[in-house]
């Protein structure tokens, strides 16, 4: 067997994200990564876990729609919201710790625009 | 409440072998709160994997980081096996495994090192890096490499080890186990050593599920999660069981790491014995089109491996998401209310890795 893990990739819309999150939340998962893909606009995929079963959740959106932040659920979800909202650009608000672009401390101005530099 | 004072302390600081930069707030000699900040060793790698094909960014991937280096690679190669449907030769999955472990060797024994240069004991220092190095030489040996190895390929691994050298493996990790009770007979038993860890940078069991915190620093506080129960690579031929402690505090990061030493080396003595015959690895053909996430088990903790392919041989996405990336919330926790003098300990005891969190 190539994987030990099933590709569970639940997609759902940007305003399901808090519902979808608190669910899982109170079914006892633990937030494992958010990752972003930036091409043809916005993918967003938050990872969670529990006793090993994992399970991601999928939003797909345009460059000017925001999302809600996971942070009020999961608080640790700061350092991941403020990384892809300052590299890749994501519209994200009421992140718990919003660091306003300032997590990392680079001279090359962000976010980081893949398709300007097509 | 006492007068506040914000201290920057890094990014250049004897305690840290890479730059990040906390500003710890203090009410006299306590920290009240620590804020992070991160970016003087991004690099850009997950972007790179636009301007180099799929089977060059193996190259790359292992250079995330020089100490989890074997492990980024594999990582990466098993997220591309995983689009591609390719099965790797049950060598190349044991062997894979081998240099794995030893890899988790190394880095335990180059944490152990700097732990005890923290905390001011330069012999135990020197010890815990002298047997170091005879790790590096086993890489070295078996690879051609010290730090980066190139050994691990898409569909397998680039080099076998042979029968005979399987054996001095084992001979001379077994001739350092005995040395390494010593060792770690200090490190869990010095009075001195103990006066630093012991109940310093308490994260309770609640505390380490709320702030997301993965490996060592998780199954200190008795969160029993190892990724390589997940049975990938030869792991599923192994027996172990993931190693815990209660307390929760500096000290018991440090056991479950010592534990974690004495594990993979009967993991890899497990490995030797069980080893099948066959080929290292499998012919690819074209290129992948699709989507994968792979966890491993690095020796700082759980690592996410995100790949998105178009069918072409450049790749749409790479991300990586990293134990000490996950660990910086926890990290956070334990410097509440600790004492400014504890903050190197602290900051040193989640084993921070900067190149793999900033990648």
């Amino acid at each position: 067997m190539y994987s030990m893990e099933e590709q569970k990739i639940i997609k759902i819309s940007p305003d399901e994200i808090l519902a979808e999150t608190v669910d899982l939340k109170n079914a006892g998962y633990r937030l494992v990564a958010i990752s972003c893909v930036n091409k043809d606009g916005i993918e967003l995929s938050y990872s969670f876990d529990k006793d090993y079963d994992f399970v991601h959740l999928r939003v797909n959106m345009d460059y000017d729609t925001e999302i809600e932040s996971v942070s009020c659920f999961y608080q640790y979800a700061f350092l991941y919201e403020n990384e892809i909202k300052e590299l890749f650009g994501v519209k994200i608000k009421n992140i718990t710790v919003d660091f306003n672009d300032n997590l990392y401390r680079i001279s090359v101005k962000t976010p980081f625009n893949m398709k300007e530099e097509e | 409440m006492g007068k506040r004072t914000v201290i920057p302390f890094g990014p250049q600081h004897p305690v840290l072998p890479e730059p990040i930069h906390l500003d710890l707030v203090l009410e006299d000699e306590k920290v009240v709160e620590a804020i992070p900040q991160i970016g003087y060793i991004h690099r850009g790698l997950e972007k790179l994997v636009e301007k180099r094909d799929f089977k060059q960014y193996t190259y790359v991937a292992e250079r995330i980081c020089g100490i989890c280096s074997f492990m980024h690679g594999m990582g990466y190669c098993m997220a591309v096996e995983g689009i591609m449907e390719i099965e790797v030769p049950e060598r190349g999955k044991f062997l894979r495994t081998i240099w794995a472990e030893v890899s988790r060797i190394h880095s335990h024994l180059l944490w152990l090192g700097l732990t005890a240069d923290a905390f001011g004991f330069e012999s135990l220092f020197m010890h815990s890096w002298r047997l170091r190095e005879e790790v590096l030489d086993l890489f070295e040996q078996t690879t051609g490499g010290r730090v980066i190895f190139s050994v691990c390929d898409i569909g397998g691994v680039r080099k076998d080890i042979d029968a005979e050298m399987l054996n001095t493996m084992v001979s001379v990790l077994t001739r350092m186990e005995k040395e390494l009770r010593d060792l770690t007979d200090v490190f869990l038993n010095d009075m001195s050593v103990k006066h630093r860890t012991v109940g310093v940078g308490v994260l309770s069991k609640e505390k380490a599920q709320e702030t997301g915190a993965v490996g060592p620093m998780a199954r200190a506080s008795g969160i029993s999660v190892d990724m390589r129960t997940l049975g990938y690579a030869a792991y599923k031929h192994l027996q172990f069981e993931p190693i815990t402690a209660e307390a929760g505090d500096s000290y018991a990061r440090m056991e479950v790491r010592i534990g974690e030493v004495y594990q993979a080396i009967e993991l890899i003595r497990q490995c030797v014995e069980l080893i099948p015959e066959g080929d290292v690895i499998t012919k690819i053909k074209g290129n992948p089109n699709g989507e994968h996430f792979i966890r491993l088990e690095q020796p700082r903790g759980e690592v996410i491996y995100y790949v998105k392919a178009n069918g072409t041989s450049f790749l749409d996405r790479f991300r990586v998401r990293t134990p000490t990336f996950a660990n910086v919330p926890a990290l956070l926790e334990t410097l509440k209310d600790c004492d400014l003098a504890d903050v190197p300990i602290l900051i040193l005891t989640i084993d921070p890795c900067i190149s793999c969190t900033e990648r």
